[in-house]
């Protein structure tokens, strides 16, 4: 056990406490602050999977319906997956706008959290965010179960070299569709977390914007790490926080802090607080 | 085993194959030998499916095999050590072996993680290591025992000598020259013709993307003007 992992070990269970932090230091805004990095890092997290281990840049992953727009877009593939993801991210987000029933571009409120009984009743903030915090760190794990395993191994063999994989003997669209729709789920379960939390939803999640965002968590974090985009999640979410309260132009803060992380690090924030990284490329 | 009767293939609209005939039998060691841009490689691709056949046949075990994908045709028993390694610069050396194992087949396969180990010592010390930080022999020995760990029926060599220094060279050869003895079947591309003389059972080789001559070692080492018209020599 390196350090390394101690350190990734104790950042993490430091997530642990800050329920309590907030509530001693009575600011309960950080709960709910830190319950949205926990939202969007399972959601990061997911697309590491595709996008660090197998190489696929994904536009549409805020869309659900993985399957179906998996099997079709991974027909293609580098500049032309990514557009084709693109669109379909796009398609769903315009027939979302024209449901009107649901509340097209204005979105949808919801009347109350979901409750699956009294031990579970996300309604209470810090049972929300420890619900949260549980999925991410199963995720985690199964995230490195399935990189460790020999599925990953072929997943990363595919986005180094996916005719050689081929030619070894396996079908590799098969592969790459089963990590698309396993991430794909993960985030679906990312974005139920993220209505909840807001009681809102509107299409506006489904916008490429909103995928481009959590590339940038993936990317800022670290890619093909794992832990990195839950790092990546919580630096973007509370630059915002705090960049936003000084400027409504905080993301013309922030654009020049990605682009110096990533010019510094290949690895993102991953690479600068958690080296040496095993694997690169 | 293997045979290839009047190929053609090609990329696009560039015609490169325009005849190509040759057998492999089991236990078998046969060359491809020609100059740069006979059609070699372009042989052994099309041979595993990756370069399509626009015409002849190639039969595998007896069943034709050009319609297959290269993945149906690598499971029947062809591995491919291609031109440039082509190893997996992202995985370690452990996993470059054992993500595309034949589990099928390691257990009635000769081929496991310790009998290509013992075949290449080298490897085992660097088991831990990305293979890109391996050098250009180490490379070449991995992408040989991740093709023996598919547990193949013949494997295909393209050009597995080429720049590397001689001691590597002759540790490649003296490899080869065990597997045969296990006999395995070996259809080996490559351009140093002195250890193949030795190694090879029979020869073919290519010309303006046909087979122009095919003989056994001896006729070719007998024939020294075949060596100077068509590989240059």
């Amino acid at each position: 056990m390196s350090g390394r992992y101690v350190a990734i070990c104790v950042a993490l269970a430091a997530l642990a406490l800050v329920p309590a932090v907030a509530t001693v230091a009575d600011a309960p805004f950080y709960t709910g602050l830190f319950a949205r990095i926990m939202v969007f890092a399972i959601a990061a997290v997911s697309l590491d999977l595709i996008l660090g281990y197998g190489g696929l840049v994904s536009f549409g992953h805020a869309a659900l319906a993985a399957l179906v727009i998996g099997f079709v877009s991974l027909r293609t593939s580098g500049v032309y997956f990514i557009m084709i993801t693109l669109a379909f991210g796009q398609m769903v987000y315009f027939v979302a706008i024209g449901l009107n029933e649901y509340g097209g571009d204005d979105g949808l409120n919801i009347a109350r959290h979901s409750d699956f009984g009294a031990a579970l009743n996300l309604d209470r903030p810090v049972v929300f965010y420890y619900f949260a915090y549980g999925l991410l760190l199963l995720f985690l794990f199964l995230g490195n179960r399935i990189v460790q395993s020999r599925f990953g191994m072929l997943l990363q063999g595919v986005k180094s070299n996916e005719r050689r994989m081929i030619a070894l003997g396996f079908p590799t669209f098969r592969y790459k569709l089963t990590a698309f729709v396993m991430a794909g789920a993960v985030c679906g379960i990312a974005g139920a977390l993220f209505a909840n939390l807001t009681l809102f939803v509107s299409p506006s999640i489904m916008h490429w914007t909103r995928s481009g965002e959590i590339m940038m968590m993936v990317i800022l974090g670290g890619l093909g790490s794992l832990v990195g985009p839950v790092f990546g999640a919580a630096a973007y979410l509370i630059l915002e926080s705090v960049l936003s309260r000084l400027t409504e132009h905080w993301q013309a803060v922030l654009g020049p802090i990605l682009i110096l992380v990533v010019l510094f690090s290949k690895t993102g924030l991953y690479g600068i607080f958690a080296l040496p990284r095993r694997r690169s490329g | 085993m293997l045979e290839v009767s009047g190929l053609e293939a090609g990329y696009g609209d560039g015609r490169v194959l325009f005849g190509v005939d040759l057998a492999v039998g089991a236990g078998e060691v046969v060359t491809l030998l020609g100059r740069n841009g006979m059609g070699k490689t372009t042989t052994l691709s099309t041979i595993i499916g990756i370069v399509r056949a626009e015409g002849g046949a190639i039969r595998f075990e007896g069943a034709p095999i050009h319609d297959l994908p290269p993945y149906r045709i690598a499971r029947l028993g062809l591995g491919l050590v291609p031109e440039g390694r082509q190893i997996f610069p992202n995985l370690t050396v452990r996993e470059n072996l054992v993500a595309t194992a034949n589990r099928g087949m390691e257990a009635k396969g000769r081929w496991t993680l310790d009998s290509v180990l013992d075949l290449f010592p080298a490897l085992r010390e660097r088991l831990g290591s990305l293979g890109a930080l391996l050098s250009g022999g180490e490379q070449q020995m991995l992408a040989i025992g991740r093709a023996l760990m598919t547990n193949p029926r013949l494997l295909l060599l393209d050009e597995a000598t080429e720049g590397l220094a001689p001691r590597i060279r002759d540790e490649i050869w003296r490899v080869l020259a065990r597997l045969k003895e296990g006999g395995q079947a070996i259809l080996v591309v490559d351009k140093n013709i002195a250890p193949l003389l030795r190694l090879a059972d029979r020869h073919y080789i290519l010309e303006k993307g046909r087979t122009v001559w095919s003989g056994v070692s001896a006729e070719l080492a007998a024939a020294p003007e075949l060596l100077h018209r068509y590989l240059g020599v």
